[in-house]
């Protein structure tokens, strides 16, 4: 059972314009098996608190806590929060040239195991998740994110939570750039991954697309920086329905 | 990141990038076996201006030169001849007739050339080596000869330290197959500076590996021109350039006959303050060379502050009837978003940062196909990185 908890986050980002604050006191809990969907306009925060949690040089963290079962997120390097359990899905993956899928996963698990996969067991893992994941054979010697189509990339984003079994997911906008039939296995292999696994999951979305396919338990209205409500399932409908626009015109 | 692609240029769309306008054309350049022929060069002459003048004047001084020529060990498989050319003694200087003050000097400054040839329709499947080690002051001429359809590779390594100007002159006989994969891994202080010129016979494939690791100043022109039709030479290039180091490589493909085939790739990593590396990339398509192909490539890698790569890529078209001619150059800092995407999945940042430079040099080596070269390779650029690590552990301290 593990538990992500985002305590009064500010972070800031320096533009040529100077300091921008985003993150204007988040708070958020992610338990084991919970999904939350963290849902909102553009520019109103949401990437920038995955990229925060996530730890990316870009942003400043300003004031607040993010603990994972009580250990200090904020004080680890990128790697290191990713050996403590955090994983997240990029919305625009990056292309590293030269490094093949095979090689990048393998040195990714060994990297958090601290020991090498067993060879067998592990080839037997990636050849079945790609297959889950309607992944043709072939794409493990491709470089990573190289060439990949908008579809390849989010499923191969979805390839390493499944193989690199984090405690808590953060998945930023997994669904945008996807049609109907990718989404729907992108969503099939997040869900097979919380069965198997129990991850808690922090589910950032533009739209309500995606929630057809996985079911949130919370759903949190991002607004300028901070949530501005709180529900269950009903209010992304409500969204559906009604937009942001009445969040918008009061912030 | 800095980026040029021109791969649609065309007769009327010639152009010289980096604001270099060169004198005439690059096909009309003095020649001269006469070192005095050749005035001692400035920072202002076109052809030196990126060049670390003050580290190569061993190299452009005459009076230093011995009568001694170079320290050789030649490893000649069966079937392969050895022996010396004297000067004037053909072929030597048949093909190669110094461009500049550093390859006069070589060749004046060479009694007796080594002559290394593969006899017509010899199929030599193990490489010929030849080691090259510095001493304070060394010159060097050598004579690389393939008969028709011979097939043959050979490594050149040098190492040691001390000055050295050393020159290949390369005849790819007609039909034949040649590759020549040239080491540079000096010891941090010695200085080298040369010309490998090749003459690419008719349906011949010549493939030029310069790889420069080690040196503090290193400045190797690697140029090639045809004898016949239906010709190809590529020229590949993989440089690592470490603080105090200033690597460069000007490359020059002279499309004299038509239906030739030619592609440069050169590729380099820069790690430190004073970091150097230059690249000059020159491709000249006469009038007579119709139906060429030819395209080259520099990408350079600049791992922290300070490093400097210079990149020129010149095309000089003469004719609109050709099958493509394109050039590509980039130079890139260190992605931070790339080490990013690998750490946030667990990866250290110095594992990142390994797997990241491996794979930028990675097509390029594939491309080498001389297997123990390519390993050992990967192994060198890992040493480089190591190396690399523990200055960076320092700087930041």
């Amino acid at each position: 059972m593990s538990t992500l908890e985002i305590k009064n986050l500010h972070a800031s980002v320096e533009t040529p314009e100077g300091t921008k604050q985003i993150l204007k006191g988040v708070d958020l809990t992610i338990r084991s098996g919970e999904t939350h969907a963290i849902m909102g306009p553009n520019g109103s925060g949401k990437s920038t608190l995955a990229y925060s949690i996530a730890g990316h040089p870009k942003y400043t963290i300003t004031e607040g806590e993010v603990l994972l079962d009580g250990e200090d997120v904020l004080e680890m390097s990128v790697d290191e929060r990713a050996k403590a359990g955090l994983f997240l899905a990029m919305q625009y993956p990056v292309e590293v040239p030269g490094v093949s899928v095979s090689n990048f996963l393998r040195t990714a698990k060994t990297a958090l195991d601290g020991e090498a996969p067993k060879l067998r067991t592990w080839v037997k893992d990636v050849k079945s998740s790609m297959e889950n994941l309607r992944m043709d054979p072939s794409f493990a010697e491709r470089n990573v994110n190289e060439g990949f189509s908008g579809g390849e990339k989010k499923r191969h984003e979805i390839l390493q939570m499944e193989l690199l079994q984090p405690k808590v997911a953060i998945l930023d906008e997994t669904d945008s750039g996807l049609d109907v039939d990718a989404l729907r296995i992108v969503s099939e292999g997040v869900n097979r991954v919380k069965e198997d696994t129990g991850l808690g999951v922090m589910l950032i979305t533009h739209y309500t697309r995606i929630l057809r396919y996985i079911k949130p338990d919370f759903v949190h209205v991002f607004v300028d920086g901070r949530v501005a409500e709180e529900g269950g399932p009903e209010l992304a409908e409500r969204l559906e329905a009604e937009g942001y626009d009445r969040f918008l015109a009061s912030a | 990141m800095t980026t040029t692609d021109h791969s649609q240029a065309t007769a009327d769309a010639a152009h010289t990038d980096g604001a270099v306008i060169p004198e005439g054309s690059r096909g009309e350049r003095f020649t001269s076996f006469d070192v005095d022929a050749f005035e001692q060069p400035t920072p202002r002459d076109e052809d030196y201006r990126f060049s670390a003048l003050r580290d190569l004047a061993p190299v452009l001084d005459q009076a230093d030169a011995p009568v001694d020529g170079a320290e050789y060990d030649v490893q000649a498989p069966e079937g392969v001849s050895t022996g010396t050319l004297a000067i004037g003694e053909a072929p030597r200087g048949t093909v190669l007739v110094p461009e500049d003050r550093i390859a006069a000097i070589a060749s004046a400054g060479t009694a007796e050339a080594l002559h290394v040839k593969v006899p017509a329709d010899a199929q030599v499947t193990e490489p010929i080596r030849v080691a090259i080690t510095g001493k304070a002051a060394s010159r060097s001429h050598i004579v690389i000869e393939t008969g028709t359809h011979a097939e043959a590779t050979v490594i050149l390594e040098h190492r040691g330290t001390g000055a050295h100007a050393g020159n290949v002159e390369v005849i790819v006989g007609d039909g034949s197959q040649l590759e020549i994969v040239s080491l540079q891994q000096w010891d941090d202080d010695a200085v080298h500076g040369g010309t490998h010129h090749a003459r690419v016979g008719r349906d011949a494939t010549y493939k030029h590996v310069a790889v420069s690791l080690g040196g503090k100043a290193v400045r190797l022109a690697v140029t090639a021109e045809y004898g016949g039709t239906g010709g190809s030479a590529e020229l590949l290039g993989l440089y690592y350039s470490d603080s105090g180091q200033h690597l460069e490589h000007r490359t020059f493909i002279d499309h004299n006959a038509p239906k030739c085939h030619s592609n440069v790739a050169y590729k380099g990593a820069l790690a430190g303050k004073t970091a150097r590396s230059v690249w000059i990339g020159d491709v000249l398509i006469r009038a007579a060379a119709e139906g060429t192909d030819t395209y080259e490539l520099n990408r350079n890698l600049v791992l922290t502050d300070g490093a400097r790569a210079d990149s020129v890529p010149n095309l000089e078209i003469e004719t609109g009837e050709i099958e493509g001619a394109g050039h590509a150059s980039a130079t890139g800092r260190f992605d931070d978003e790339q080490m990013f995407y690998l750490r946030s999945r667990g990866i250290s940042e110095e594992k990142a940062r390994k797997l990241v430079v491996r794979g930028f040099f990675a097509d390029l080596i594939q491309q080498i196909g001389v297997p123990e070269v390519e390993a050992g390779l990967m192994r060198e650029i890992d040493l480089e990185l190591e190396h690399f690590e523990e200055e960076y552990a320092e700087e930041t301290e």
